[in-house]
């Protein structure tokens, strides 16, 4: 998974003054056994049609019943995005479509499960989250024949209706966000959530995460622009992608005198742009009306609040424990990373095993990245790998060679492996004679060196290397040089 | 929405909103029709009227007429019906899946 997703980056600024106003709404599929209202399964890529009943199909009398797990999991998603759960009803939004035989989907409208949540961004950015109600996924259509495989212009299609009734929670944040990269970090941060509360897989490229994007421009203090609904984002870069090219959009329509419709948009990943998929006149008039047949979802307290007592730590709260324990910043790449492989425990382990945290920080980040969240050499081992980096028995450059070698091997004795290497740290006394026979042979460089010019170090401290052949610790040979030059 | 006008026989509802609803619901309605229909939904809302008249400040609002609630079913998956039994009954399928005829797009939620 793309790591660079959740590190802060910067996006260009929008030119004369412009800001954007940007509200995500994001679909999961929730990992449950069957559908949201019946019993079939709920299972990516298996022959078309093979998991479907008469709930699914729409079939006259068929009636839902709704999935125990899915509603656990909505409320766990709500509590992990600090919404309040309240009693909520269902709805019939009616519309005509080939992968929705019922002609509605069952959604949730003026009552949903979970209200008022947020999500905290790098740099203590709070994003408010209105809502993340239950409702159904909808079939599969391929469109055959026309040039594009698109709807416009084909011949005829072929509905696929295993996904339909499939469990999704929606949750639409509040127009909080300012700029693409509080977008991307607001994606990859509820992706990390979702995996670590077991909602969802949340594949965006296997359509179980799915991010319709709002777009509008204003200068800073007007009332809101006219929006634009972007869909077919697929992935966290395009998120950050559609953004920059639609707010740059409106921008030049305005700044050239004209208007932004209110409009459905179609992000084409290929072509790096955005096109117009429908107006909104009054398409978006559903008809809504209560399902008559679901009753109303008013989970007890006592079941809330035993549902909130299994979360388990959060990713931020992991973040901030990992940063404590290694003394690195919460916000930045390496926590992130580590956190996200779900390799902050195994740091925490080899803290406990006697190691040094801010370097096992360094390594895990490191040599670990095809790992997992359980590393196959022992957390003592690297433990004692960083001793002996910090006990100035090996070099940096050598601890990185024995990591490298205990990675591929799947484990490995340090001081073992040190020993056949032929590592072993030089003392400081034999260092400073080394240093002294630089001085002396680089008489130049120790000069300009004197003379305050940095660079000329280099050709001194590779002096030293050579000499040592690459068992000087870097670190020491530069502290006597110091020291030598304000003797 | 507008409140509507109070009075000796109200026009609670117009033919225009009613062909609007009938368009939505791919109803296709004839002049009587929605002569008709109007009527008939006019009187319904008649009946509304008289209830907002009652005072109802202590009745909380029902979601449900049935005294049921938290209704569920185990995550349990329960055999389906056969695809090719149910792609018999379609007008036409391919490949496994129902063949349909191209769509507008306009209902793409």
């Amino acid at each position: 998974m793309s790591n660079a997703s959740s590190a802060p980056q910067h996006s260009t600024a929008l030119p004369n003054g412009w800001e954007m106003v940007v509200g995500l709404e994001v679909h999961v599929e929730l990992d449950t056994k069957t559908k949201l209202f019946s019993a079939s399964p709920n299972r990516f890529g298996d022959e078309p049609n093979t998991n479907i009943d008469p709930v699914t199909l729409g079939l006259p009398g068929a009636l839902p019943v709704l999935n125990k797990h899915a509603v656990e999991l909505a409320i766990r998603l709500g509590l992990a995005l600090n919404c309040t759960v309240q009693p909520s009803t269902f709805h019939r939004k009616n519309y005509f479509y080939q992968d929705m035989p019922k002609a509605y989907q069952i959604s949730q409208y003026d009552q949903p499960i979970n209200i008022d949540g947020f999500m905290m961004l790098p740099g203590d950015v709070r994003i408010g989250i209105e809502r993340a109600h239950l409702e159904e996924d909808t079939g599969k259509s391929t469109h055959i024949g026309g040039t594009s495989g698109r709807i416009h212009g084909s011949d005829y299609s072929l509905v696929d209706f295993n996904r339909a009734g499939v469990p999704l929670v929606e949750i639409v944040s509040r127009p909080d966000i300012r700029n693409s990269d509080q977008a991307r970090q607001y994606v990859a941060e509820l992706r990390s959530i979702l995996l670590a509360v077991g909602a969802s897989d949340a594949k965006m490229e296997e359509g179980s995460m799915r991010c319709d994007v709002n777009v509008s421009v204003r200068k800073p203090g007007e009332p809101f622009g006219t929006r634009c609904e972007i869909k077919n984002v697929n992935s966290i870069r395009a998120v950050g992608k559609a953004i920059d090219y639609e707010a740059r959009r409106q921008i030049d329509v305005l700044e050239s005198g004209g208007t932004i419709r209110q409009e459905t948009r179609h992000w084409d990943d290929s072509e790096g742009r955005t096109h117009t998929l429908r107006t909104k006149e009054d398409a978006d008039d559903y008809r809504y009306f209560l399902e008559p047949d679901l009753v109303l979802l008013d989970p007890d307290q006592a079941w809330i609040e035993s549902i909130r007592a299994s979360l388990p730590m959060l990713p931020a709260a992991r973040r901030a424990q990992l940063a404590t324990l290694t003394g690195a910043n919460k916000e930045s790449e390496s926590v992130y990373v580590i956190v996200e492989r779900g390799q902050d425990e195994y740091v925490s382990a080899v803290a406990q095993a006697g190691g040094d945290a801010a370097r096992a920080l360094v390594y895990v980040q490191q040599a670990f990245a095809e790992e997992g969240s359980t590393p196959k050499v022992a957390a003592s081992d690297i433990a004692t790998l960083t001793q002996m980096e910090r006990d100035a028995k090996i070099t940096a450059t050598q601890a990185k060679t024995i990591l490298s070698e205990m990675v591929a091997n799947g484990g490995g004795d340090p001081v073992a492996i040190a020993a056949a290497k032929g590592f072993e740290a030089l003392d400081t006394s034999a260092v400073e004679a080394m240093v002294d026979a630089a001085i002396a042979q680089q008489a130049d460089a120790w000069s300009k060196f004197c003379a305050g010019e940095e660079k000329a170090m280099g050709a001194l401290v590779g002096a030293i290397m050579k000499a040592s052949q690459g068992k000087a610790d870097g670190k020491v040979v530069t502290a006597i040089l110091q020291a030598r030059r304000t003797q | 929405m507008s409140t509507p006008p109070t009075g000796s026989n109200p026009a609670r509802i117009t033919s225009e909103v009613v062909a609007k609803v009938a368009k939505l619901a791919s109803l296709q309605l004839s002049e009587a029709e929605l002569e008709l229909m109007t009527s008939q939904l006019s009187g319904m809302l008649d009946h509304f009227a008289d209830i907002d008249k009652l005072n109802l400040s202590n009745v909380a609002p029902l979601a449900q007429p049935f005294p049921l609630k938290n209704v569920f079913r185990e995550d349990v998956v329960v055999a389906g019906v056969d695809r090719d039994e149910v792609l018999a009954a379609a007008p036409a399928a391919q490949e496994g899946r129902f063949r349909v005829p191209p769509s507008s797009g306009l209902g793409e939620q």
